[in-house]
């Protein structure tokens, strides 16, 4: 039985991570890949503000400055993968991951 | 009181989460997923992480979205398109199992560590406190962050330009 | 709730509290909390909604009297019972919605956006301790639910399943995005100087006097001039007002995302722009003019609230007066205005913050070098990023057939 709220949160980033994981691992839709990895990311910061918030010797603010961190990295991967979708729709016609096969455009 | 409302908020992130994965139509799972991205900074809201919840919701409510949208939109051929044709079903089984495995893993690891016993009252950080602490302390992760973000930015828009590309495919 | 432990505060200051604490005193606590925030939410809703149909009817006067033509002025004295009639009519028209629109979606794209814009208000302090919600990191929460807008145009466009719709949604999308870094961009200075995000701190360092009569407000400064000017061009095309009211140009495209609203959603869209542009020039006031500070020592018995209100009321005329004045942008122009004018006026105006703020301790001449340096990091930017975007643009010299 969960009695602690850390516990809790924990369980939680780990359902959060593992829809995350399905996703991006059954779909074929490139987007939609990218956006679980997203989500994985997500339950990533979770757990640091979770141990933040309720771990044994919380720090001031390192949990809350590596969210900050690994929201910013987020936001970069975010950008630059799309940017890699729009370019391989562009010479494939397709964002299906399985017809993105040839190494050479 | 305050574990029922971490509940909810756990479910409610959770399914939206899970129901933009099993969506057939790109819009509506973009959609569900930015629900569940607000329900993450909810969550940080009532962990007392006020600045990066706003943060959160500033990045990927305000900017990741975005650029996800405007990709799903720049990346179809017709309105037809946008329901992505149905994935394999031995695919599908193998990531749920995949999936399932690692779940399985992870809440043996987190149901069996003893925690420690009494919540502590974590700390709580202001803001001020937060800037000193990345000015300070961590200033040198911030100016790679900079950086990668700089870099990252730029190699978007070289990636997705098409002005290098036209030249050489020529006319479609 | 502690207002009467300041000194030299009169009556009228400590009314709004006074009348609150009134209805709510007698009631056990978790129940005073709940009443004390429904009575500001009520209180918010009141107050903005009527200043919205002032606005509007204030907008459609100022604009037909700039125009050489009365302006509405038959329903009621002089027209003043004109919102009234226009609700009715709104309220009162048949809702459509087109059969192969998503209709979850276009349903929820007003609530979004009429959410959001109303959220907005949570955190702007209206007078001397009139804050509904007190954050630490206000001003982020003011920009982060200021974000949600964006995806609000993003599903009304989408889901109207009509591609007049969906190029306009994909064109205001643009404009909102570029206007937003300046506009983040351009209150950033004020944290700098502040130290702190949240709205009381940044009320709190423009208390001051200087000399004893000139207010230590931010505008007043040559980085918050500069600042001020930025966020408020931004906050114009943030708001899709006029010249940058592209998004819906009635006289140009159909409605723009708002082609397929009609009834109670189209008033939805009107009510949050108009709830946008006032919690903007709210923020502004707040950020730059000094908040609810009186602008002179002597008039200071004016209650706060008052004085908010006054500065408030002066920059939503300032936006009448700059749509009935000015002629719209192209969309290339206004993109280009945002990337290659503000943001790096923006930026160097960051720059100069920071000169600013290390400079605080010169005294005597150095401080005449410093406000000649601060000036010139301010103007020569200006006039040189102002030469390169109208390069290209020579006086028209116009052909006649022979």
């Amino acid at each position: 039985m969960i009695h602690h709220p850390l516990e809790l949160c924990l369980v939680f980033s780990s359902l959060l991570f593992c829809i995350g994981l399905a996703g991006a691992l059954s779909r074929s839709n490139s987007i939609l890949v990218l956006l679980g990895i997203e989500l994985m990311l997500n339950a990533a910061n979770l757990n640091f503000v979770a141990f933040w918030r309720y771990g044994p010797s919380p720090a001031p603010a390192t949990g809350i400055v590596f969210v900050a961190f690994s929201v910013a990295v987020a936001a970069a991967e975010a950008a630059v993968g799309l940017a890699l979708v729009i370019s391989i729709y562009r010479r494939q016609r397709s964002i299906r991951l399985q017809e993105a096969v040839r190494l050479k455009g | 009181m305050t574990t029922a409302l971490l509940i909810l908020i756990a479910l409610v992130t959770l399914c939206s989460a899970a129901t933009a994965m099993l969506l057939r139509n790109l819009i509506h799972s973009v959609l569900l997923l930015i629900g569940s991205w607000i329900g993450v900074s909810v969550f940080y809201l009532f962990a007392g992480a006020e600045f990066v919840a706003f943060a959160q919701v500033l990045v990927y409510v305000g900017a990741v979205s975005m650029v996800v949208l405007f990709a799903v939109l720049l990346t179809r051929r017709s309105r037809a398109d946008m329901a992505v044709s149905p994935d394999t079903q031995s695919r599908a089984v193998s990531a749920v199992l995949a999936a399932g495995a690692v779940l399985a893993v992870l809440l043996y690891a987190v149901l069996l560590t003893p925690l420690p016993s009494g919540i502590s009252q974590g700390p709580s950080a202001n803001v001020r406190q937060i800037g000193t602490e990345l000015m300070g302390t961590h200033a040198a992760a911030l100016l790679v962050i900079g950086m990668i973000l700089t870099v990252a930015t730029l190699g978007g828009v070289v990636i997705a330009s098409t002005d290098g590309a036209s030249k050489k495919e020529g006319p479609k | 709730m502690n207002a009467a432990q300041d000194t030299g505060e009169t009556l009228l200051e400590r009314a709004p509290q006074a009348l609150r604490d009134l209805l709510t005193s007698h009631l056990p606590e978790p129940w005073r909390w709940f009443a004390n925030s429904l009575i500001a939410i009520v209180a918010i809703l009141a107050v903005f909604g009527l200043l919205f149909a002032a606005l509007t009817l204030a907008e459609r006067k100022i604009l037909g009297r700039v125009q050489n033509r009365p302006g509405p002025n038959r329903t009621g004295p002089f027209g003043l019972l004109q919102p009234i009639a226009d609700g009715i009519k709104m309220l009162s028209k048949e809702d459509i919605v087109p059969r192969d629109a998503d209709h979850l979606l276009h349903f929820l794209a007003p609530v979004t956006l009429l959410a959001s814009s109303i959220l907005a208000f949570a955190v702007i302090p209206y007078g001397r301790h009139l804050i509904p919600v007190e954050l630490d990191a206000a001003v982020l929460y003011f920009f982060c639910v200021g974000a949600t807008t964006e995806l609000a145009v993003f599903m009304a466009g989408w889901s109207s399943h009509n591609k007049y719709s969906l190029l306009a949604a994909m064109r205001a999308l643009a404009q909102l995005i570029s206007y937003e870094l300046p506009l983040l961009l351009s209150w950033l200075p004020v944290v700098m100087i502040s130290g702190t995000l949240s709205t009381t701190g940044i009320v709190a360092a423009q208390s001051a006097w200087r000399w004893g009569w000139m207010p230590t407000w931010h505008v007043f400064t040559p980085w918050g001039l500069a600042g001020f000017v930025i966020f408020m061009v931004a906050a114009l095309a943030e708001s899709n007002r006029s010249p940058f009211d592209l998004p819906e140009a009635e006289s140009e495209l159909i409605a723009g995302h708002l082609t397929e609203y009609s009834g109670c959603k189209y008033v939805f869209f009107f009510m949050a722009e108009y709830f946008g542009m006032t919690a903007l020039s709210g923020m502004a006031v707040t950020l730059f003019l000094g908040g609810w500070h009186a602008p002179l020592p002597s008039l200071e018995f004016i209650p706060s609230y008052v004085w908010f209100g006054a500065k408030l009321i002066t920059l939503l005329m300032g936006f009448i007066w700059i749509r009935a004045t000015f002629p719209r942008l192209r969309i290339d122009q206004l993109t280009r205005f945002a990337w290659k004018f503000l943001v790096p006026l923006a930026l160097v105006n960051l720059g100069t913050t920071a000169f600013w703020s290390l400079s605080f301790g010169w005294t005597g001449p150095l401080l005449a070098a410093r406000c000649t340096v601060a000036v010139i990091l301010v103007v020569v930017p200006f006039v040189l990023l102002g030469r390169r975007l109208s390069s290209g643009l020579t006086p028209r010299t116009y052909s006649y057939a022979p």
